[in-house]
């Protein structure tokens, strides 16, 4: 799938990461790299640790060993705020949208780190906040017409189907206009119909805008369709990286997922 | 308009726009906000993409093809190619590549304007069969940055080529309008092909201005008004509206932001003028009853009062007939206030004028609905090969079961058999390279036989059975008219299509496909759990439910003399939606009665067998063209008949 795209040079690297809940250890010595502009999966059984590896990446949780370095810049823990303003955008396994609020309404929370005007001034929709608040809504519009949602523009989020839900809280991430992105399962839990559609969308948002993307899914189908290189977890351990063809053959990895005799 | 008006289509366009050359022609919702084109903007839109696709070798005579929604370039797009003598073929945009393969072939298409990414690849997986296929331009450069096949344009890159082309030739372009002439072929539409496979019907300029110019006379419309449009392309229906009409009367058309915002758009346009096949209405009042149902038991209570309150005296007030009780008038008037204005608000009818129904019968319920609230729906008939303008029902004079009276210009003859015969200058020229075809369907004193059963009343209306070879008899010798009977069945919110068979049978048996939104509404309120279509549609309380329905229409259908021997026996709820994709639907969704009925030969069997369920296994294509099976155990339920009610009141 990497026909016309330029795969760039390594922008995340991370090094030796470990990562423990008092006894349990979640991550144990995990190293790995993405580069810019690919789509790079993160795959492994329940419980194998790749969603304590995105919320690391994007400094929900801070390991105890290990280095991050993302664009250049070294250091132990990324900072949630640090992460967001440097361009990681991400998804969640469990929507985390305002139930009560429209699409729109939810898709402009994405834009919040770019607002300038201050709390007064967007009070008083007045002069800067007016021009700003327009020049938002632009780009959200634009978001809505990339993922096909205008029809539910105006519908509060919790009325939403799950499938749409999921592509709602896709769009909040691309209002952050991310340089990487990443998609906790974007595809859990939707028909066949809706997969395909989601995978249309992330291939699309690579494709279109040149991010960079990291996924954790389930579907093997999508995750050899549409990934670059894959990074295979297990017990907290990685067992495989590389690329879709190398990682299905490699009997770590069958093993891993078909479990064998020890 | 005067004996010297514009007869061709490109010159009706430059008239507009010298006409009213700042007055809105074309609206398109995009990125949240509605964008207009005046009728001046337009026709240079128009010329330079004429120029564009001379630039890249169209030429006289040549077939364009175009496929996607409604998008205005693509109208723009049908101008450009009658600026340059070729003739513009538009295509059912959610038609799958295979059946797009067949009109590419049969129009011999070298050119094809698209929409988008989705329509190019359809093209590209056909290509090699239709070597003639030299160029395809699409509208929407999404996701096409890396298709880098030569014979792939964007609109842009040819309307800029168009431009330059025009600053370097600018007499070029309004001497091929010149050279146009009013019995040039215009368009090609082809038939949705209930039978076999479809026909390219050629209308020229001459006839489809003819339809477009009496339809406008009829209803006086005038560049103030606005319509929607939402239709396919491919259909005449909105072609006369949205391009013939518009052109001729110089009104302004939408174009929806996409196919799933129609409801929204309607609303905030709000046109005067709106146009909609019966299942659009159908839809539109399933959801409104649907949200009534949900709705607080007070506001319930109103609606139903008021609603018969309208039943009762709606569509006289609409009429402006005298003989209404004054009561009655001031509970409308009550009525208006609290129900049927905030109702066509909803709709987004609060605006209309004129409302035409086509394509296929409407149930006299749901016609009687809509005018009974106030909304100036009429009925209209007219087929591909006469530009949808036979019959009209004029103002005041709205029957229920007739289509009304024949356009000013045509006339309209009852053949021997029954069949509607129609002559007028409104008619196909001919099917495209099918001169036995054109043969066969006009006589040798020019009168089309449209195939439709018919009859005029006492007062001149035309009234339309069926279709002439699916009117049958039943084995008593009663008439069987199955689009009767299915209308009546669609009529239940909770039915979305029904198929009848009883052609030279005892009794009529049917098939249901429920309405996946009104029975999963109910199902929900219930807390009846289901997985999907096939079991929702399985399920005991469901079948309980359609029988209700049934019986209701088989009540109704018992104080009809001719026909209360078609009330429903038995019946059963298909597994599966009927669709176009599978060939049971035309693209126009009208039932392929015979495909179907040799598709589930077994389940008529079992039908008439007595059996009490059946197994049955069925093909589907999912929207990207691949294919899967669905099977499932279907119950077969007998529904309670009733003696003719007709006999009894002549006794």
């Amino acid at each position: 799938m990497s026909d016309g795209r330029n795969i760039g040079e390594v922008i995340l690297n991370l090094e030796g990461i470990s990562l423990a809940f008092g006894g349990v250890n979640a991550l144990q010595d995990i190293s790995f790299d993405v580069r810019e502009h690919e789509v790079r999966a993160i795959i492994g059984p329940n419980g194998a640790g790749k969603s304590s590896m995105l919320n690391v990446i994007n400094g929900v949780y801070h390991p105890q060993k290990g280095v991050i370095t993302f664009h250049g810049q070294t250091r132990r823990n990324m900072d949630t705020h640090a992460a967001a303003a440097q361009g990681i955008g991400r998804t969640f396994q469990n929507i985390a949208l305002f139930k009560g609020m429209s699409v729109l309404d939810n898709l402009m929370t994405g834009r919040n780190l770019k607002m300038k005007c201050n709390f007064l001034q967007q009070a008083l929709y007045w002069g800067p906040a007016r021009r700003e608040e327009l020049e938002h809504r632009r780009k959200i519009e634009e978001v809505i017409d990339f993922l096909e949602i205008e029809h539910i523009r105006k519908t509060p989020v919790g009325r939403l189907p799950y499938g749409l839900q999921k592509r709602v809280e896709l769009g909040r991430a691309l209002a952050a206009e991310p340089s990487m992105l990443l998609l906790d399962e974007p595809m859990a839990g939707m028909n066949v119909e809706e997969k395909q559609d989601m995978c249309r969308f992330i291939l699309d948002v690579n494709d279109e805008f040149g991010t960079t993307i990291v996924l954790i899914e389930h579907d093997m189908g999508v995750v050899m369709d549409i990934s670059d290189r894959v990074v295979v977890l297990d017990y907290g351990r990685k067992i495989a990286d590389g690329t879709p063809d190398e990682v299905k053959s490699n009997q770590a990895v069958i093993d891993a997922y078909l479990g064998v005799a020890h | 308009m005067s004996g010297r008006s514009p007869d061709t289509f490109p010159r009706l366009l430059l008239h507009q726009a010298a006409v009213r050359a700042d007055q809105p022609a074309v609206r398109e919702k995009d990125l949240g906000i509605w964008q207009t084109w005046t009728w001046g903007q337009v026709a240079d839109e128009v010329r330079a993409l004429a120029c564009g696709l001379a630039e890249i070798g169209f030429k006289r005579g040549d077939n364009l093809a175009i496929i996607g929604d409604n998008r205005p370039r693509l109208y723009w797009a049908m101008a450009a190619a009658q600026c340059l003598g070729g003739v513009p073929v538009p295509m059912y945009q959610d038609a799958v590549a295979q059946e797009l393969l067949f009109v590419l072939q049969d129009a011999e298409i070298k050119f094809a304007i698209v929409e988008d990414q989705e329509q190019v690849d359809k093209l590209l997986e056909v290509k090699e069969h239709c070597p003639q296929l030299a160029h395809i331009l699409y509208d929407e450069p999404r996701g096409m940055r890396h298709y880098n096949q030569h014979f792939l344009h964007g609109l842009d890159e040819v309307q800029q080529m168009g431009r330059t082309h025009m600053r370097n030739h600018p007499e070029f372009l309004d001497a091929e309008i010149a050279q146009g002439s009013p019995d040039d072929v215009a368009i090609m539409l082809y038939t949705s092909g209930t039978t076999g496979k479809p026909k390219g019907v050629c209308q020229t300029h001459a006839a489809f201005i003819t339809a477009a110019q009496s339809g406008v006379d009829f209803d006086s419309l005038g560049p103030q008004d606005d319509i929607l449009s939402y239709l396919p392309m491919a259909w005449v229906g909105d072609h006369l509206f949205s391009y013939g009409q518009a052109m001729v009367a110089g009104f302004t058309i939408n174009c929806p932001e996409s196919g799933d915002t129609v409801m929204t758009d309607l609303r905030e346009i709000g046109p005067t003028y709106y146009f909609a096949p019966p299942r659009v209405f159908e839809n539109l009042l399933t959801q409104v009853m649907i949200r009534m149902e949900d709705a607080s038991a007070i506001k319930r209570g109103m609606f139903q009062y008021f609603m018969e309150v309208a039943r009762r005296c709606g569509s006289e007030i609409l009429d402006r007939r005298a003989d209404v009780a004054l009561s009655d008038r001031v509970l409308y008037a009550l009525g208006n206030l609290c129900v049927y204005g905030p109702l066509r608000n909803v709709l987004g009818m609060s605006r209309i004028r004129v409302a035409y129904t086509a394509g296929a019968a409407i149930g006299p319920d749901l016609f009687r609905f809509y005018r009974s609230i106030g909304i100036n729906l009429k009925q209209l008939y007219g087929s591909t090969e006469t530009c949808a303008a036979v019959c009209l029902q004029p103002d005041g004079e709205i029957k229920f079961d007739s289509v009304g009276k024949p356009v000013p210009g045509v006339e309209v003859k009852i053949a021997d058999n029954g069949e509607v015969l129609v002559r007028s200058a409104a008619m196909l020229k001919g099917y495209y390279k099918r001169p036995d075809a054109t043969a066969e369907s006009i006589d040798p004193e020019g009168y089309f036989r449209t195939g439709d059963a018919g009859f005029f009343d006492g007062d001149g209306h035309l009234k339309i059975i069926d279709r002439a070879k699916d009117v049958g008899k039943m084995a008593s010798g009663a008439i069987y008219a199955p689009n009767y009977i299915e209308n009546k069945l669609k009529f239940f919110s909770h039915i979305k299509e029904a198929v009848a068979f009883g052609d030279r049978r005892e009794m009529v048996c049917a098939f249901i496909n429920i309405d996946m939104g009104s029975v999963g509404n109910w199902a929900e309120r219930r807390n009846i759990a289901y997985s999907g279509y096939t079991d929702l549609a399985q399920r005991e309380e469901v079948y309980q439910l359609i029988c209700e329905c049934v019986e209701k229409a088989n009540a109704e259908l018992s104080h009809d003399a001719m026909l209360c021997d078609s009330q429903v026996h038995r019946f059963l709820i298909l597994h599966k939606e009927l669709d176009p994709d599978d060939d049971e639907l035309t693209r126009t969704r009208k039932v392929r009665r015979g495909f179907i009925a040799e598709k589930y030969q077994v389940l008529i069997d079992a039908l008439y067998s007595g059996k009490s369920s059946q197994f049955i296994e069925t093909q589907v294509k999912f929207e990207d063209g691949r294919s899967g099976k669905v099977s499932a155990d279907l119950r077969i339920m007998e529904a309670k008949t009733f003696p003719s009610q007709a006999a009894k009141k002549a006794a």
